[in-house]
């Protein structure tokens, strides 16, 4: 498989503090990457770097195009969603604005309200919400929603920032159920920023072991899940 | 009862110019959290503009359209060329712009029209509305402006996906990012949108306080107390707050306070506003957790 997303020699940091020390992964196209690591090692400065969100030097490689150097919305048009931590939500513009935001760089306006219908699809209860302000849903509902968002702009490479967060497990199992659908059958590859290791391991193809700004690990998910002492010694189950 | 009804229909026509320039405020407070103080000199200039072609043979409504044109993109250019730099400046520095906008425009105006007063024509005729002895025509005239005025903005906010995407970048503007909105151009897209309501307010109240580059400093002040009686960031609240500033200001003038003391009454309303509800009408109440 070809990689879809390259890095190499990334750092990247806030002000004057540095949190990423030369970072080097791929993400595979089609299929699904974890990248895992305790509070504090990186994990979503590495999502923001990859798309432009901070500061950052180093080299980004998206579906063979630079993107190091670009703008987070130049970025965005070439197909790579990410999905915030703090989902990001527009909270006084409803349900469906919200999902309608997530299109508007595009122009196949009957594929757009298409695929409208399929999000509600994949979540039934924004249906329910479509006209009520955003702000006003559940933790779970907004974060479906966020997901939604991403999937209308019909990206290449999802990038999800900790998606369970704060939610029910049920919620979560949804949730993630729905990754993989969308992984599968939409061929739309996935990079995801997980605290629950064990969930993250058993979605993705491929795990990535993040600790203070460097990789220290990296190789099929299933074999990290396998391997007793990296499960006890970075992900603590 | 005549003179009492005749008050407050005109003081909805001065109402809705007071709701027009107030709507210019909000829209740039709505993304930028900054109230352009320069708001009122932008419109004073635009009107200007207009009295150039009028002058120079051309008729009014195409005087009006170029008007328009122009000034949506000299606001445009404005953000970029000296909005922009001062983006993440503190506070202070960007009312510093404002208020250094505010006395170029003015003196620029002064520089080029001189400080002596000009006549500025109403497009609105006697046979263009019914005749009745409440309502001038050009007062008939700037309410019906005023509500094409607002109507196209709701229908431009609410139906459009490039409204759509103006609000998206005002409200949050990292997340409009990562939808592949591009926020810079949005910002600037209301800088130009503002300054093309500004001048119809302006055009609008030219005829009734005359042409000078002073005008618009007690127009301001109206919009700026509208704005914020009905909530600084609701542009509903906005338009609604001007047209209660422009009947209580009219019912005042007339029978409580006179003439002169008129400018007062927004000034009064703008410190009582910001002491018992800064919130306004239908602002909206941010909290946060400390």
């Amino acid at each position: 498989m070809a990689a879809l997303l390259e890095v190499t020699d990334l750092h990247a940091g806030y002000g004057p503090t540095n949190v990423l020390s030369g970072i080097a992964f791929n993400v595979e196209e089609g299929g699904i990457t974890a990248l895992l690591g305790a509070n504090g090692a990186g994990k979503t400065t590495t999502l923001r770097a990859v798309c432009g969100m901070i500061r950052r030097r180093g080299s980004v490689t998206f579906a063979g195009e630079r993107i190091d150097g670009r703008a987070t919305e130049d970025i965005v048009r070439l197909g790579l969603a990410h999905v915030p931590d703090g989902r990001g939500t527009f909270v006084q513009l409803t349900t469906e604005e919200n999902l309608r935001i997530g299109a508007l760089t595009r122009r196949d306006r009957k594929a757009v309200a298409a695929d409208m219908d399929r999000m509600y699809g994949y979540f039934p209860r924004l249906r329910e919400r479509g006209s009520q302000q955003a702000g006003t849903l559940s933790g779970g509902e907004q974060q479906m929603l966020a997901i939604a968002r991403a999937l209308m702009l019909r990206p290449k490479l999802l990038v999800l920032d900790e998606p369970s967060f704060g939610l029910a497990p049920l919620v979560v199992q949804d949730i993630f159920r729905i990754m993989r659908t969308v992984n599968r059958e939409e061929k739309v590859s996935i990079l995801l920023v997980e605290q629950n290791a064990r969930l993250a391991l058993e979605l993705a193809d491929q795990a990535l072991l993040l600790e203070t700004g460097k990789v220290v690990l990296g190789g099929p998910a299933a074999q990290i899940r396998d391997d007793e002492t990296v499960r006890r010694a970075y992900l603590g189950y | 009862m005549e003179a009492f009804l005749h008050q407050i229909l005109s003081g909805l026509a001065a109402g809705g110019i007071y709701a027009s320039l107030a709507l210019a405020l909000v829209m740039i407070y709505q993304s930028t959290h900054h109230i352009n103080f320069a708001q009122g000199e932008m419109a004073m200039f635009s009107t200007y503009l207009a009295w150039t072609f009028i002058d120079a043979g051309f008729s009014y409504w195409i005087a009006f359209v170029a008007t328009l044109g122009i000034s949506f993109l000299a606001g445009i250019l404005i953000e970029r060329i000296v909005i922009r730099p001062v983006e993440r400046a503190p506070v202070l520095s960007v009312v510093i712009v404002f208020i250094a906008l505010l006395v170029i425009f003015n003196s620029l105006a002064g520089w080029i029209y001189t400080y002596t007063i000009k006549s500025f024509p109403s497009p609105f005729s006697a046979g263009l509305f019914p005749q009745n002895p409440y309502m001038s025509p050009h007062e008939m005239g700037t309410i019906a402006v005023t509500f094409i005025v607002l109507i196209l903005l709701y229908a431009f906010f609410r139906f459009t996906p490039l409204g759509l995407a103006m609000r998206a970048a005002a409200q949050n503007p990292v997340s409009s990012r990562l939808a592949g909105i591009r926020v810079g151009w949005m910002l600037a897209l209301g800088w130009g949108l503002a300054a093309t309501i500004g001048a119809v307010a302006g055009m609008m109240v030219a005829p009734v306080v005359y042409l000078d580059p002073n005008m618009m400093a007690g127009v301001l002040l109206y919009a700026f107390a509208a704005a914020l009686l009905g909530g600084i960031d609701n542009p509903f609240g906005a338009v609604l707050g001007g047209f209660i500033v422009g009947v209580a200001e009219n019912l005042l003038g007339a029978y409580v306070i006179g003439t002169e003391l008129k400018l007062t009454v927004a000034l009064v309303l703008i410190v009582a506003v910001l002491l018992f509800k800064p919130s306004g009408f239908f602002g909206r109440v941010i909290v946060t957790r400390v």
